[in-house]
């Protein structure tokens, strides 16, 4: 959806993550860029470079939070010290909405720093939705939860990973930041199709989508987020616009960095399938969707 | 008769996950082996910490595809987590790994690092204990634990200039208004001051430079690069030194101190009134050596005042 409860109601277009070799290229040439998505935990601190650069950023651009440690779906309570950390940097960057993942990562105060996949079952849906409501309430900010890649599946889950992302959502009332290359990389190594994946989540609680490039193994494939997004990702996202509507759109590309012109113009390429959908939106009359 | 200790029951998968209990009884054996060390050949371990076979655990709760079993499918996650924690603490440490050398550095990596998993969001915080540990397990840095205790404090040291935090600087009208008996400075948080028998400073500078150097030769010739590798940094000998760890324009610092600045830098932080912090110089200190190092501390921002 361009705009609605989950984002904000607001209509960003494509943004690219903000990194560290990029910075000294955006602060001196100020290129034209939608938004940047910036990693919270990067700039959680007291103070120094992290939060000059980030200042500097805020006064021209605009800045969404994604979070890579809330763990949504860790059986611990939400620490209470990070969220107030959290609803600091909240405050500051005036983020529209906040994403971070349906995933665990750490348990008993021990952090793996890792995304793992949750065991999709009714109990866990419950206990993350509990959890993103939680944390919503204190940061008073709307959430969107990303779908991870895995490579690993559990007997106890006796449901799809589609169904559970929607029994949390629909449980927590939040949106979805939906990760289509992650979905993508799970269709490969757990074997389903990446089409009813996205045929089977409310699409109209889209705040954001996420694209990214990833490795091909022999026997599985890697979120690696080093290479340009991959053709069987473009469709995917192509057919994702046309059952979400236009949604802001972000390129991820963390390690093997290159410059930042080519990371942004393989991000822009997000624009080609942005336009396909809307001339077949405007063939096809509007379907009635639920409002957000 | 001596009672043993309880024995920690290992967490064991759930055959139902129904319940909050139950989905932190699985992720405790998740987390469990996704984070022991890894085997020769950056393996997941074959046996399982009560003897059983590590792929018989796995079998329990982890589903086998077509190309690959369970075991392999939760290797993934295993050789993951190292992969990314190693790599964390090799950025973190530079100057002890020149110190101890490629295979001690390792083995100190996997020790610390199975004895101290991250307990905090940020990986930023994976070195906080590992002063503590050298000096509490010295066997893993012998025969240099006196220098490796100074090296991880100091790289400690860095990480927390960095990025803490910075409070307003004083104001030189609040000298004024308030009498030195009562006045109480504090001190830059992002200031951190060390006592070292050996000028770790010095090392570590030698160090970054080496490895800026190496960056540099791998785009050059194949000759150039393998001398720059070899090129070991010579280890510090003892010699006491004095020295604050700071910040200025967001860039990192070292700066030598004498003794008494030293020791009236450190009363400050610890509370101290302004008059009892220069008491604690001692004697043999000018009024001019006192102003002076206060007019330099004023203008490097370092003094804030307390609240």
């Amino acid at each position: 959806m361009p705009a609605n409860a989950f984002n904000g109601r607001t209509d960003y277009g494509i943004g690219i993550g903000l990194r560290v070799p990029h910075y000294t290229h955006i602060l001196e040439q100020k290129p034209v860029v939608d938004w940047f998505e910036i990693i919270s935990e990067n700039f959680m601190c007291g103070g120094g470079r992290p939060l000059q650069i980030l200042d500097q950023i805020l006064e021209q651009y605009r800045v969404v939070q994604h979070g890579v440690s809330m763990y949504f779906g860790s059986a611990d309570k939400p620490d209470r010290e990070h969220l107030k950390r959290l609803k600091a940097l909240v405050k500051r960057t005036q983020t529209p909405w906040l994403s971070d993942h349906l995933c665990w990562g750490s348990v008993d105060g021990t952090y793996t720093h890792d995304l793992l996949p949750m065991p999709y079952t009714v109990a866990a849906a419950k206990r993350t939705a509990e959890k993103i409501r939680q944390v919503r309430d204190f940061l008073e900010v709307p959430i969107c939860v990303e779908n991870v890649s895995s490579y690993a599946e559990f007997h106890v889950s006796d449901m799809t990973e589609w169904e559970f992302l929607t029994e949390v959502v629909e449980r927590a009332d939040c949106g979805i930041l939906l990760d289509v290359n992650n979905i993508y990389v799970s269709s490969q190594n757990h074997s389903f199709n990446p089409y009813d994946y996205l045929n089977g989540v409310p699409h109209h609680r889209v705040g954001q989508m996420h694209i990214a490039g990833h490795t091909q193994f022999e026997k599985y494939i890697l979120d690696t987020h080093d290479h340009p997004v991959l053709d069987p990702v473009w469709k995917l996202y192509a057919h994702a616009t046309r059952l979400c509507g236009v949604t802001a759109t972000l390129l991820e590309w963390d390690d093997r960095i290159p410059s930042f012109n080519e990371v942004h113009d393989e991000a822009l390429k997000a624009n080609e399938f942005i336009a396909d959908a809307q001339t077949a939106q405007k063939k096809t009359p509007a379907r009635r969707t639920r409002a957000a | 008769m001596r009672k043993l200790p309880k024995r920690k029951r290992p967490p064991v998968a759930p055959a139902r996950l129904d319940s909050t209990r139950a989905l932190r009884e699985f992720q405790r054996l998740m987390k469990d082996a996704v984070t022991r060390p890894l085997a020769p050949g950056h393996l997941m371990q074959k046996v399982w910490s009560d003897g059983r076979s590590t792929a018989e655990v796995v079998e329990g709760f982890v589903k086998p595809n077509d190309r690959l079993t369970a075991f392999e499918r939760l290797q993934i996650y295993n050789r993951m987590y190292w992969f990314r924690i190693i790599d964390s603490f090799y950025e973190d440490a530079p100057g002890l790994r020149a110190a101890l050398g490629e295979k001690q550095f390792s083995t100190l990596a996997t020790a610390y690092l199975t004895k101290n998993p991250s307990r905090s969001f940020t990986l930023r915080n994976l070195c906080s204990r590992l002063e503590e540990f050298i000096r509490t397990q010295p066997r893993w840095t012998a025969p240099r634990t006196a220098l490796a205790r100074e090296i991880a404090r100091f790289e400690w040291a860095q990480t927390m200039a960095f990025d803490e935090a910075s409070h307003p600087v004083i104001a030189p009208a609040d000298f004024a208004r308030t009498s030195p008996a009562r006045l109480k400075l504090g001190l830059q948080p992002y200031v951190r001051l060390l006592a070292l028998e050996h000028p770790v400073d010095n090392y570590v500078l030698a160090v970054k430079r080496r490895d800026a150097l190496r960056a540099e030769a791998s785009n050059a010739t194949a000759a150039e690069h393998s001398e720059a590798r070899l090129r070991r940094v010579p280890l510090p000998r003892r010699e006491r030194v004095w020295v604050a760890v700071h910040r200025v324009d967001n860039r990192l610092y070292y700066k030598r101190l004498e003794l008494p600045a030293f020791k009236i830098l450190t009363a400050l932080r610890d509370g101290q009134t302004l008059n009892r912090a220069v008491a604690a110089a001692g004697r043999g200190v000018t009024a001019e050596q006192v102003q002076d190092w206060f007019a330099l501390w004023t203008t490097l921002g370092w003094l804030c005042r307390r609240e």
